[in-house]
């Protein structure tokens, strides 16, 4: 019977949460790094038993740390990410890696690491050191693409959503909030945005009536782990797909979730046998931008046909007068046959789905608030 | 000797040792404090100084009584040194 794990990253440390593949009863262990603030906590599923962590706090600087037995001990990086001096003479520092992903298959001591602000960096040697993709990070026009700090979220600029394209070790995608969903297919060396189609109702239209290229801002991006042309991403500015077998322009699917719930938010996660069934967790993106659970009645929207059309699923979740919302890696599916799909909360409460989201139920509810969510599966 | 003072902060790094005395030259500078440090406790120096050598925004270092925000100080023989977690609200 196989093993789970939910590795769960919080803003005051992490905690893994597991089961057996009945997920009938789950039992809490943690936290490690007690204090610290966990953006991603992450599996390698090349290696059993590995995982990575960004580490960072109130006080001290950003750090990763490796474990390679399930979380029990964890080794720190010896040269965690850290820019070096801009062509341009600017001078930036890591506050946080706040995003961590495994490399190809092929390159099994690969991983990736987005940071705040926004950094691309890459370590060859199983995290243990990190040096810049000069490529994106000294590229001219970085700081056009980017935009200022005040087009970051409100804790920061972020580099996330880096992926490894599954057939073609080469080609990356990642999104920057803000500057926008941008590619390379020559391993990080060049790179071309990956934006049209996308609105960007946060600056004045273009007087020329052209789009614009980039300065997007993408809340996560995701690509089918089989069907890699089959992208999807919850924008600040409404949900997107892109089937490339088809176009190359992004569509707004999210012009069909019910209009009274928008479709604003941060999550979004795709079934990893179905590339058109998808699940996002909408919030009130609405006035002020609360970034609430809409009304406070959370409820978990999801799309078997590729975002035609959405049905909503709130069974198990409270009725009224529950206001928290989801974070960008809050969601998480876990590959079973009755797939498991999986929410943390900003108030700390984890909840599971063991029926693609028809029926939910509370995991654990005291925990800090959450920041990421990975699953762990392992024979 | 410099006469160093660590925040629990470190503690992870120290061993949750929080006082120690350095054998410096006497020209020495905080940078060269640091340096010292991270000799002893591998990883430290990363999470109070940042990767261009700014002492980081919630890091607070104090020479004597004087706190200083530059690692060029200099520190003299008896000199106490104190790194503290700044009292960044709350």
């Amino acid at each position: 019977m196989s093993k789970l794990r939910l590795l769960v990253g919080t803003r005051k440390g992490a905690w893994t949460i597991s089961s057996d593949s009945q997920r009938s009863e789950w039992r809490i262990e943690g936290p490690a790094h007690l204090g610290a603030v966990v953006s991603h906590y992450v599996a390698d599923p090349r290696k059993p038993g590995v995982q990575m962590m960004s580490v960072g706090s109130g006080h001290l600087g950003p750090s990763v740390f490796v474990s390679s037995d399930y979380g029990n001990s964890w080794q720190e990086a010896q040269t965690p990410p850290a820019f070096s001096v801009e062509p341009s003479g600017v001078e930036r520092s890591v506050d946080h890696v706040f995003w961590l992903t495994p490399g190809h298959v092929s390159e099994p001591e690969t991983w990736y690491a987005g940071t705040s602000p926004q950094g691309l960096f890459k370590s060859i040697d199983g995290g243990n050191t990190w040096q810049e993709v000069l490529g994106f990070n000294h590229h001219p026009d970085f700081f056009q693409w980017r935009g200022g700090d005040k087009d970051g979220t409100p804790d920061g600029p972020k580099l996330h959503s880096v992926i490894v394209d599954h057939s073609d070790k080469n080609h990356l995608l990642l999104g920057m909030s803000s500057g926008g969903i941008f590619e390379t297919y020559d391993a990080g060396a060049t790179w071309s945005a990956l934006n049209s189609g996308v609105t960007m109702d946060f600056y004045p239209p273009k007087e020329d009536g052209s789009e614009y290229e980039f300065g997007h801002d993408p809340h996560c991006l995701i690509m089918h782990p089989v069907y890699a042309n089959r992208l999807y991403h919850q924008n600040h500015c409404g949900l997107y797909a892109l089937d490339r077998n088809t176009g190359k322009r992004w569509t707004r699917i999210g012009d069909n979730m019910p209009k009274d719930i928008g479709d604003i938010g941060f999550p979004i996660v795709v079934h990893p046998r179905d590339p058109d069934t998808i699940w996002v967790f909408p919030m009130d993106g609405s006035g002020q931008w609360p970034r609430t659970s809409p009304a406070g009645r959370p409820a978990v929207y999801c799309s078997r046909d590729g975002g035609a059309s959405f049905v909503r699923q709130d069974k198990g979740f409270p009725a009224q007068q529950a206001w928290w919302t989801v974070k960008r890696q809050c969601m998480a599916v876990d590959g079973l046959d009755s797939l498991g799909v999986y929410l943390g909360t900003n108030n700390g409460q984890l909840w599971g789905s063991l029926n693609a989201g028809e029926n939910w139920r509370s995991i654990a509810m005291d925990l800090p608030q959450i920041f990421s969510i990975e699953v762990e599966v392992t024979p | 000797m410099i006469h160093v003072f660590l925040p629990s902060q470190l503690d992870d790094y120290t061993a949750g040792r929080r006082e120690l005395s350095l054998e410096l030259a006497s020209d020495s500078t905080l940078a060269d404090v640091i340096a010292a440090l991270e000799g002893r406790y591998a990883g430290l120096a990363f999470r109070v100084v940042d990767e261009h050598g700014r002492i980081r925004r919630h890091i607070a270092m104090f020479v004597g009584e004087v706190m200083v925000r530059d690692l060029s100080v200099p520190v003299a023989p008896n000199d106490r040194v104190q790194i503290v977690g700044a009292l960044s609200g709350g």
